[in-house]
């Protein structure tokens, strides 16, 4: 499980922690069933307060990405396969509308988006 | 449940009056006790502690009354001020030796593994020691007699980058159980940007906030913008205008967001609140031309 947070961004390091930790379920490389750390021990690993850490878990709780069992610990839900693709391809969608619409608002046509996709997407 | 609540303590000096305070820690959690110099952060704690007599007020630790279980509760807590040192020539080994009497639930195993961990020589005298490592031994002496509640006025303040880091992680080490909570006073706001969970804002002897970090900060905006975009309608909504021959520098109130149009709006960090709620550091106003 890999977790980066940058203290100079302007996205809050909760939000940080959330988005990650929602990648990597959705994309399958945190499997069902999969243990956490507990919100103190990781707090102290990546040096941030255990409120943020908390405030990151208990949203994923909330979307049905993570439950929690008392005493034992924070889970990755074991979702459908079907589901995370339907979920992923959701956020997906909402991050490409966000950026063509910031595209579009530059003048950029269709297919040169389209060309522009082709070129950056790599292999 | 609560490790330390602190209900209307007044305290009542010539010049200065630190006037109903009230706040309450959890445990397993770090609060950051931030304010001025002379804002009443030291003498806050000293009150709770009954280091100087509050005039008025209530203090709970542990669930029991400090003033009715004294003993009982410092038995629960740990402390170090700034300033009230160890005798230098004195050995650490002496030194616990002392401390131990006064705390029947000393574990003299618990403070060897400490001495270990911080790597503290116990047949050092203390005035071999740096000022990094005095602190790590006051933490030392507290967490040998099992105390659940750290009481740390300004710890960090004299450290490097590194000790401060160190002592940090240190803090979230101690938390990290859910049964311990450490309180500091500070004005190294970057410290607490790592580590607090709670903040207590002191002012003018005035708890102005105690709440999450979160909190506390996103009820702020820090903005800019140029002279121009200074409305006399907007400027009755900042806090601690600063002007600038290329503009302007306040910080506002969340709520006020829909007011902000057109000016660069950010977020607040603890040291630009700290800054901008303190309107007397601004009596140099538009100076650089």
């Amino acid at each position: 499980m890999d977790i980066l947070v940058s203290n100079t961004s302007d996205t809050p390091i909760y939000q940080q922690i959330y988005e990650q930790l929602r990648s990597q379920i959705l994309a399958g490389t945190l499997k069902s069933d999969a243990c956490l750390p507990p919100i103190r021990t990781a707090a102290a690993e990546l040096r941030v307060s255990v409120i943020t850490v908390k405030k990151a878990y208990e949203a994923l709780e909330r979307e049905g990405l993570l439950y929690a069992v008392t005493g034992r610990g924070t889970f990755v839900a074991p979702l459908r396969a079907a589901e995370r693709e339907d979920r992923r391809a959701r956020l997906a969608e909402e991050a490409l509308a966000r950026e063509l619409s910031r595209c579009k608002a530059l003048g950029l046509g269709k297919a040169e988006a389209l060309a522009l996709v082709e070129r950056l997407y790599g292999d | 449940m609560a490790l330390l609540t602190v209900r209307g303590l007044s305290k009542r000096y010539e010049g200065f009056a630190l006037e109903n305070a009230s706040f309450t820690l959890e445990a397993g959690y770090i609060m950051g006790f931030i304010g001025r110099n002379g804002a009443g952060k030291t003498t806050t704690l000293k009150s709770m502690l009954g280091l100087v007599s509050a005039d008025a007020g209530q203090v709970w630790i542990d669930g029991m009354d400090f003033r009715k279980e004294e003993f009982a509760c410092k038995q629960r807590i740990g402390v170090s001020f700034g300033g009230a040192d160890y005798y230098p020539r004195a050995r650490l080994s002496d030194i616990a030796s002392v401390t131990r009497r006064f705390y029947p639930d000393w574990d003299g195993a618990v403070y060897r593994e400490l001495c270990g961990r911080f790597d503290l020589d116990e047949n050092k005298r203390v005035r071999q020691l740096s000022a990094g490592m005095k602190v790590k031994f006051s933490l030392a002496l507290a967490l040998s007699h099992r105390a659940k509640l750290l009481i740390l006025d300004e710890p960090t303040s004299g450290l490097d980058p590194v000790s401060r880091d160190e002592l940090v992680e240190l803090f979230q080490r101690i938390v990290e159980d859910g049964e311990h909570s450490v309180l500091f006073s500070t004005h190294i706001t970057s410290d607490l940007e790592k580590c607090a969970d709670y903040i207590t804002y002191i002012q003018d002897g005035r708890i102005t906030a105690s709440c999450d970090r979160d909190s506390f900060t996103g009820a702020y905006r820090l903005v800019r913008g140029a002279a121009s975009q200074l409305t006399p309608e907007l400027l009755p909504r900042l806090m601690g205008v600063r002007r600038h021959a290329f503009g302007f520098t306040a910080l506002a109130e969340a709520a006020d967001l829909p007011l902000l149009s057109g000016l660069e709006i950010a977020p607040a960090d603890l040291e630009s609140i700290m800054i901008h709620t303190s309107k007397e550091g601004f009596s140099h106003e538009a100076s650089a031309v």
